[in-house]
């Protein structure tokens, strides 16, 4: 479905990420590490293709096309979707009125909402005040009223107390096996592995990818170890 | 004149210049009206008893205490004001009564070079209540025409008045209303003011008196500044009594006019709380938008603050509706509606949608 070749992403005139191989498939969960300013945000940032990010070498194609020449929301409309780590807040606009237009059945609209806690909120300017919880929970409900086919998620639990990652934890698992959506996920606590299947775990370091494997081995590694450790580990090969 | 003459005489891109101010010709949302052409009073009726809905020169004749309030809040504030005046409209909601659906008021320029000037008078007796809704409007005849309105509220104890002044006249009629409003004790005043449509020149600066405890002022306005507007626009708001609050917030949108956003508060009395919010958006680099926030008081147990802010829409926002799938214009033009937010004006439910409608044509047309 997705597919990352030799991608190379400056930022500023810096290069972030230097070369870049990944491929995802249909319904394929992967997880991605990496410490602070290792690139992790800039990937998914670049294959949304948000300003500032643009593709310097290599190819992102979805589905066998291109995406490097096209605009954020074209990329959108063909099946991707981002949870942003810190969203924006936009006066006057109501998370109800970016709700229905993403979805038009306000059945479904106030189904989720209330699975996800956010009932009281749908009438509250779009992050307006929203607490660190309350913002990522709806930036999952925005995502699923959307209904990508993969989706990009930037550490869906950071600022997230152990409650409500659970509560999210278990909508995503649910939303991401019922409707065999394929997702890159981004991770720092490891939490959100509790609740969700994931198939593969990738490493990146200074922009480029060390070892790729078990999601929950990787996370156990660089736990007890460290990234550094987790560095010199090619046991298990490179992402493909 | 009756409705069947009045709508015999309005043509039909008047009505719908007069409508475009807010003027329900049907009269089925409101509870009474007043329209007023160039110098000529053409219609206006109560349609209950709770209220006296008269032009001025018929209050002057009729009303018995009519020299109490003419001219009189212009002098608690201390400002002069030309006597020499044709129409306006007299409101009066009689005390203890609850006027649920709005009056309608609508003052209308006609004639090429007209210079229109009036005097309106709005008493809110003792518990009485009542929402206004006044549309001022310009025929397409009507090039370089002035309009001078005076207008003085008085909101006696305990009463309510939310008044809503729509403009929208035309590209070169220059605007001068002054008000000032007298709240007593318990009394609120409550302000909105809508203008979308270009305009060459429009000057002014409400004053509310908030003189006796427990009284309260809102001004609230939206503000869209097309090119070659000058929109000079404040409010003020004396707090002279104790425990009394007040709030001024406005938004202005300059798409390459200039916008002066004034607001001004002083306490002249302890534990009173009053805030401005002064918040501008630009959208051409032809634009001026100018925030003067003025806060004022000799005394210590006061609660007053402003904020004031100018920006341009942020490329933040705008990527982050894309990326939920909106164009970039989409995403510009959702932004710039939710800034000209109709809920920061107090409107009652029914004007409220009226007022989205006229914002939604106009800002339809302009992005």
């Amino acid at each position: 479905m997705l597919s990352l070749e030799n991608l190379a992403v400056a930022v500023e005139g810096t290069t972030i990420l230097k070369e870049i191989n990944l491929k995802i498939s249909a319904g394929e969960v992967v997880i991605l590490f990496g410490p602070n300013g290792s690139g992790k945000s800039t990937l998914l940032k670049a294959i949304l293709g948000l300003s500032g990010y643009e593709t310097a070498r290599g190819n992102i194609l979805f589905r066998g096309e291109p995406l490097n020449s096209l605009p954020t929301e074209e990329r959108v409309r063909k099946g991707i979707g981002m949870m942003f780590q810190h969203p924006p807040t936009i006066r006057g606009v109501r998370l109800h009125q970016l709700a229905r237009y993403l979805e038009k059945d306000t059945r479904v609209i106030e189904r989720l909402s209330e699975k996800l806690s956010l009932s009281a909120h749908l009438q509250r300017d779009l992050n307006a005040g929203f607490s660190g919880g309350e913002m990522k929970r709806s930036e999952l409900f925005q995502l699923m009223l959307q209904e990508p086919d993969l989706l990009l998620l930037d550490e869906p639990e950071s600022g997230v107390d152990m409650e409500n990652i659970s509560l999210m934890g278990k909508v995503l698992g649910e939303y991401l096996r019922r409707e065999n959506k394929a997702a890159l996920i981004i991770t720092h606590t490891g939490y959100i592995l509790e609740h969700i299947r994931a198939d593969r775990g990738c490493v990146l370091h200074s922009g480029e990818f060390g070892c790729m494997g078990n999601p929950k081995k990787i996370f156990e590694t660089i736990r007890t170890s460290g990234y550094e450790k987790c560095k010199e580990c090619h046991v298990q090969g490179r992402p493909e | 004149m009756s409705k069947e003459d009045l709508n015999k005489h309005i043509s039909e891109s008047d009505r719908e210049k007069i409508s475009s101010s807010g003027m329900d010709f049907s009269e089925k949302t409101r509870s009474g009206s007043f329209l007023q052409e160039d110098a000529k009073v053409l219609f206006s009726r109560a349609l209950s008893e709770s209220m006296d809905i008269l032009s001025l020169e018929d209050a002057r004749r009729t009303f018995p205490r009519f020299a109490d309030y003419w001219g009189k809040a212009f002098q608690r504030a201390g400002k002069e004001f030309p006597p020499d005046t044709e129409g306006g409209y007299f409101i009066r909601v009689k005390k203890g009564q609850t006027v649920e659906l709005p009056i309608q008021a609508c003052l209308f320029l006609k004639a090429q070079k007209f210079r229109q000037k009036v005097h309106n008078i709005i008493i809110v007796e003792e518990d009485a209540k009542v929402y206004l809704i006044t549309g001022c409007s310009a025929s397409k005849a009507s090039k370089e025409s002035f309009h001078l309105g005076l207008s003085e509220f008085f909101v006696e104890k305990g009463g309510y008045l939310n008044f809503t002044m729509i403009h929208s006249w035309r590209e070169d009629v220059s605007v001068k209303p002054m008000s000032v409003a007298v709240v007593e004790e318990g009394g609120s005043f409550v302000s909105n003011y809508v203008c979308l449509r270009p305009v060459k020149e429009i000057v002014m600066y409400p004053t509310a008196l908030l003189e006796g405890e427990g009284a309260r002022a809102s001004f609230n306005s939206l503000i869209l500044s097309h090119p070659g507007t000058l929109q000079d626009i404040g409010s003020r708001v004396i707090l002279n009594a104790k425990n009394t609050q007040a709030e001024i917030v406005s938004r202005a949108v300059s798409t390459g006019g200039k916008t002066v956003a004034r607001g001004h508060l002083q306490a002249n009395a302890g534990e009173v709380k009053a805030h401005l919010e002064c918040r501008g958006l630009m959208l051409s680099p032809r634009g001026v938008i100018q925030a003067i926030p003025e806060l004022e008081t000799s005394y210590r147990d006061v609660d007053m603050s402003h904020e004031a802010a100018i920006g341009k829409i942020s490329k933040d926002e705008i990527e982050y509706l894309c990326a939920r799938g909106l164009s970039e214009d989409e995403a510009q033009s959702i932004i710039i509606r939710g800034f000209m937010d109709v809920n920061i004006l107090a409107l009652p439910p029914a004007v409220k949608s009226e007022v989205a409608q006229l914002e939604e044509k106009t800002l339809y047309e302009g992005f």
